[in-house]
Parts: structure tokens; sequence; C-alpha cells
């Protein structure tokens, strides 16, 4: 069969079973772009590559499947790269095309040239740079295969416009990439495990993201409960267990509440599952879980023993490890070490004011978002403040219901990544928790958002700052405000409009979370600017580099402006 | 004049890696070595089967970190396999640093 490098590529992506590709073209992708044309495959034009490259990631963060974005050469390859290295450091299966320059330009300082192959070697699993047309049969099953396969990630495959244009024959396709299955744990290591779990007689189950990843989300809850383990979930793993669950202590680290890091404090064994020991969950890692072994399931080899040195680590996925480990556990009742786990959790809730008194106090938002969002909404969130107030008091009920940038911390994912999961799950609603300095980081996107007309609903904790920098100010830097208030602000309600959105500001008087209720129960897309205090802060909270004992619980209500 | 490889303080390991040989693939080692903040003495690298695969030879210190610098190599796509050459000291690469600077024989022109 005659065919191009673009219409090969094209066909290669259908037979991934890609519908969709979020991206913005170029010089240097044009042949491929013509190529889509009258395709299967729907493209949604972003208004930044770096929103393409989140939009990607929504998709992908809420099937668990790689996504595919596309730029061209030079600044739209450069445009992505914060959406790969997120991709990369929270491990979400991610295939980024790029156009590049001609063969016979590559070298020469052409004309929207980049290294592309080299600005991304450090933040990908994979990268190549194709060298003909037909590396194309080999390298795309791949790059899907890699993005899938073992520990989930970005890979990036950038293609010069001549192979693009370049005319083969092409015999057979190859069949599609696929995630590969990875190698079974020797029973004696399962064995091992199971004996060390009986043995112990205050274990805890610290979650992450590979047990989203792994699917295996209910039969770590099945764990929990037959060990009688209290279990604390990373940012990356909330929503594998139901919040509603005894045994549930919400996330540890810098931001837990203070009974969970006390009862890591008291565990002595800690089963690790698809967690990495990320500084923001472990506090000073001397000091973390200082009476436990550990014991740690992980599918990337390199994580056992990067940070710390367990007794028994097991390399492989998860959900199977699990299901062996199960057949083989009988049930263990630890009444004692469950009533002193719920002990801890009743002497150290979250305080804020009650709702009638401080409705939009951010915790009460997003306990009330909690109440009033269908079960099966997806929440994301971008970056700061009110990123942890979700992680605190927003009950996430299913894996992949809460989509955030938890490695990277990139401010501006929340609106794109919102709107890739809606394309990826239609009919759900999709909720954007933002801040006022997050949303502008990518607000280019709210026209996307309205050529789609998404059902998502982008809520704006307006403090007129960037307040997690102003909270480590106040903290410690000694109150100096430097460079973390908003001299001006836009009217984001008004700004909807602009975008043709549905806009509305909440009147902190009156009953405003009632109003956000009847916004929310309306379809279709809206911006709603929400007004928090000022000085609130995210509490407790952890001070970096110290113990996860040592929280800090409140702090003197800080003048806002000083 | 003091070696500058034998008289490293730290003892090194070598280790020894198979790689497919195409450009890039010592991008993603050396890029590997500098993003993790690991050590890299010296990097010797020939094209075997044909110029199909290179075997490289690193030069590491001996610091705990070693194993985790092995199990981050092995996760590249490029290296096909990896092991420990203990029975290539330190000595090995001072040998090529002899070669590789010998006593000048002639001026300068």
């Amino acid at each position: 069969m005659k065919t191009t490098g673009a219409i090969l590529l094209r066909t290669l992506l259908e037979r991934q079973g890609i519908r969709t590709i979020p991206g913005i073209p170029g010089g240097a992708i044009l042949p491929f772009y013509d190529a889509l044309h009258g395709s299967a495959i729907r493209h949604v034009l972003a208004r930044h590559e770096q929103g393409a490259g989140f939009i990607a990631q929504g998709m992908a963060r809420a099937t668990g499947r790689a996504a595919v974005c596309l730029a061209t050469s030079g600044p739209g390859a450069t445009n992505l790269l914060t959406a790969i290295a997120d991709a990369r450091l929270d491990s979400v299966p991610l295939v980024a095309i790029t156009g590049q320059v001609s063969q016979a330009l590559i070298g020469t300082d052409a004309f929207q040239e980049v290294d592309t192959y080299g600005l991304t070697l450090p933040i990908t699993k994979h990268n190549f740079l194709v060298r003909s047309a037909s590396e194309l049969l080999e390298t795309v099953p791949l790059a899907f295969q890699m993005a899938e396969s073992g520990r989930p990630g970005p890979v990036v495959i950038d293609v010069p416009k001549d192979i693009q244009n370049e005319e083969i024959d092409v015999g057979p396709l190859p069949e599609p990439g696929r995630a590969m299955t990875a190698d079974a744990c020797p029973d004696g290591e399962i064995e091992a495990l199971a004996r060390m779990l009986a043995s112990a007689q205050r274990p805890v189950l610290y979650i992450g993201g590979g047990v989203i990843s792994s699917g295996a989300a209910g039969l770590a809850c099945s764990l929990a409960h037959r060990l009688s383990a209290p279990t604390v979930c990373t940012l990356m793993a909330l929503g594998a267990m139901p919040p509603s669950d005894p045994l549930f202590m919400g996330m540890l680290g810098m931001h837990a509440a203070l009974g969970t890091n006390l009862l890591l404090e008291e565990a002595d064994l800690l089963f690790a599952i698809g967690s990495r020991f990320d500084d923001r969950a472990t506090g000073r890692v001397a000091d973390f879980c200082p009476r436990a072994t550990v014991a740690h399931i992980d599918i990337d080899r390199a994580e056992i023993g990067k940070i710390r040195r367990p007794f028994l680590g097991l390399v492989g996925d998860a959900a199977p490890i699990l299901r062996r480990l199960l057949s083989r556990l009988p049930a263990q009742d630890r009444p004692g070490w469950r009533a002193r786990a719920a002990e801890l959790r009743s002497a150290h809730p979250l305080r804020h004011p009650p709702r009638p008194e401080e409705p939009l106090h951010p915790l009460n938002i997003c306990r009330f978002l909690g109440e009033t969002l269908p079960s099966d909404a997806i929440m994301t969130t971008d970056v700061g403040q009110h990123q942890m107030w979700v992680a605190q008091a927003y009950p996430v009920r299913r894996p992949r219901g809460l989509l955030t940038s938890g490695g990277l911390g990139t401010m501006g994912f929340g609106l794109p990544a919102a709107i890739g999961a809606s394309l990826a799950m239609p009919g759900r609603r999709i909720a954007c928790v933002t801040g006022d300095g997050s949303i502008l980081m990518n607000i280019q996107e709210l026209a996307t958002l309205a050529e789609l007309d998404l059902p998502v609903a982008v809520l704006v904790f307006n403090n007129a700052q960037l307040g997690l920098v102003r909270q480590q100010q106040e903290l410690f830097y000694s109150r100096r405000y430097e460079a973390s208030q908003f001299g001006s602000a836009p009217d984001f309600a008004a700004l909807a409009r602009a975008f043709g959105i549905r806009g509305e500001r909440l009147d902190a008087d009156g009953d405003p979370l009632a109003e956000l209720a009847e916004i929310l129960a309306s379809p279709g897309p809206c911006v709603v600017d929400i007004p928090i205090r000022e000085g609130a802060n995210v509490l407790p909270m952890v001070p970096p580099g110290s113990a996860n004992r040592n929280m800090i619980l409140e702090t003197e209500p800080a003048s806002s402006h000083a | 004049m003091p070696d500058p490889i034998s008289s490293t303080r730290t003892p090194a390991s070598v280790i020894e890696l198979l790689v497919r040989n195409h450009p890039g693939t010592m991008s993603h080692i050396t890029g590997l070595f500098s993003r993790r903040a690991f050590n890299l003495e010296a990097i010797v690298c020939v094209p075997v089967d044909g110029g199909a695969t290179s075997r490289i030879l690193l030069l590491v210190p001996d610091e705990p970190r070693l194993e985790q610098v092995g199990c981050q190599l092995e996760k590249l796509h490029d290296v096909l396999e990896l092991r420990l050459r203990p029975d290539l000291g330190p000595s090995f690469f001072a040998g090529i640093a002899g070669l590789m600077a010998p006593e000048p024989v002639s001026e300068a022109p």
C-alpha cells in the first residue's frame, strides 16, 4: 500500500483506539494535520500547547489509558514541556507528538527549530526522533506500550516534516501497542509478606497513586479490613478508599490531620503500596514512622529502597500481588489498634468555623461540594491552598475522582485537565477548584471550553493572593510579603462572560452556598468567583524539612495586607 | 604527576552496560547521571555486534546510592544489560587515561 508518513501516523493512532487529540497546528506538523482532515479522530483545538498537554493529561488521568497531544516544532514543543514533565512526575501515560523541521534543516538553527529530543530527554520515560517514515511502524506502537506498561509515563515522538511527507510502501500494519503484564512475584515473597503482616501489632497501609494505576483500590480496601489496618493515602491516591470507611485516615504528611501523622508514629509496620515516600508525605525522612518496619510493593524496582530501606520489597503490579496476598491471609482483628485510630481521628479534627458562621470558609465550601456534586463527579484542582483544602475536606469517593498535579505541582493544570476529563467521560459533571493565581495560568482554555460547551464548573477560590506563598511568608519569612499579593485582579465572572461562558460571583452575605448549588445544578460550563478570607491558611502544616509530628496547628489571625 | 583517576578518594565500581547503538543513547545515560546528581568519573564506549549495540564501561564512586544508579540505568529503554565488573578496577581506567594523555613527544605546532 502506498502512503505517506503523515497518513501512516494517523492510521497507527486510529488503530491504537485514539479518538480525540488536543493540539495546536503549525508549519512543521501541517502534513499530519492535513492527514487528520476527514479522519475519525476528532481534533480539539486548544489555545496554548500547554493547555493541549493538560487536556490530554485529563483524558489519561480520567481513564488510565494513554492519551495523545499534538504540537508543532519550536515554541509548540517547548510549550508542551511543562505538561510532559508533569506527566512524568505523576506517572501519567501520555504520548506527545511534535512536528520537527525537515531533516535537512536539523542543526541549522532553522525557523522554529528546537532540539525537542534533547529538551524532553530528562522528562520522559523515553523519546524518539523519527528518522524515516518506516520507523513509525515500530515507534508508534512501542510508544504506547511504553507509556502504559509498568509505571506509566510520557513518551515523545518528534517527527520531522519531510518524514510526514515521505511516500512509502507499507505491508501489513503492526499490532497496536498495549500495556505489558508485569512479571509475577515469586510465591515465597508473597508468603513472607503474609507472615510479616500477620505478626504485626499496629500495621498501617500507606497507599499511593500506583494503587489507582493498577486498578487495585478495591483490593487495598479489602486488605485493610482483613488486617484491621488503618489506611493513609497520598494526594495521588485519594479516592482509593471511600472517605466514609472507618479505617480511612485521609492524606498523610505536610497537610494531614494531626491524628493521622501521630498514628504513623505509633505504627510497627508500614505497608507501602504504589507510593514513593515523597518528601511532602514523609516530612523529615529519618523521623518518618520511626517504630515501623517497612514492606513495600512497587512496579518500579527503582522505588524500592530509594528513600527508605524496606524489610521486604516486592516488585510487581499491585493488583495481582494483593489478590494473591488476600487468598492466603486470614482475617485479623485488632480491636485495640482500630480503637486507637478512631480515637486519634476524633481527637484531631480539621478546625474551621461552623458553616452558618462562615459558609465561604474554604473547608466549608469543599465539604459542601462533597454534598452537592453527583457521586460520580470528577474533581480537578490547580495548585496551591485550594488544592490542599480539597485534599483535606472534599470526599473523593472513587478512584480517578480527583485529578491533581501532585509531583510537579503545576499551577494551570486544573482547567485544561477538567476539559480533558470531560471529553473522556461524557455526561459526568466536572468541577475544577482553582485559585485566582492558578486560573490565570491557563485562562485561555476558557475559549476551548466555550467552544466545546462541556459540563465543567470552574470554581475560583479568590483571596487576591498567591495564597500558599503568602502562607509560607507568614509562617517562615516573618510576614515579609514579597510578590504574593495581587495589586489588581480581573472580574472573573465578567471574564467568563467575555469568553461566552456563564460567570457568577458569590456574595458572602445572603446564602452563597444555596446560590452555588443552583449554579451547579444547571448544565453547561460556568465560572464561579468565590471570595474567601484573605488570611486563611491551610492547617495543620508541617514546616518543610521537619518531622511530621511537628505540626503547626494554629496561626494568629493575619492581617491581610501587611 | 598524580593520576586524576587512581587518586580519587572514594573507592569506585565499574558498571558495564550493553546498549542499543543509536544517536541519543549516550545522552540518555549521561543525562540520567546529571539529573539524579549521581557522580560519573569515567566512561568508555565501543560498538560491538557490527554496530547494532555498544558496550559501555562506567566508573562510578562506591556510595550507598550505587544500587539506585543501577536501578535507574536498567529502566532506560536502550539499556539491554547491566552488570558490575569487579574485575576491572580503577587501574583499568588509569591505563586508558595514560593512553589519552601520553608524555608530550613534540612541541605543539
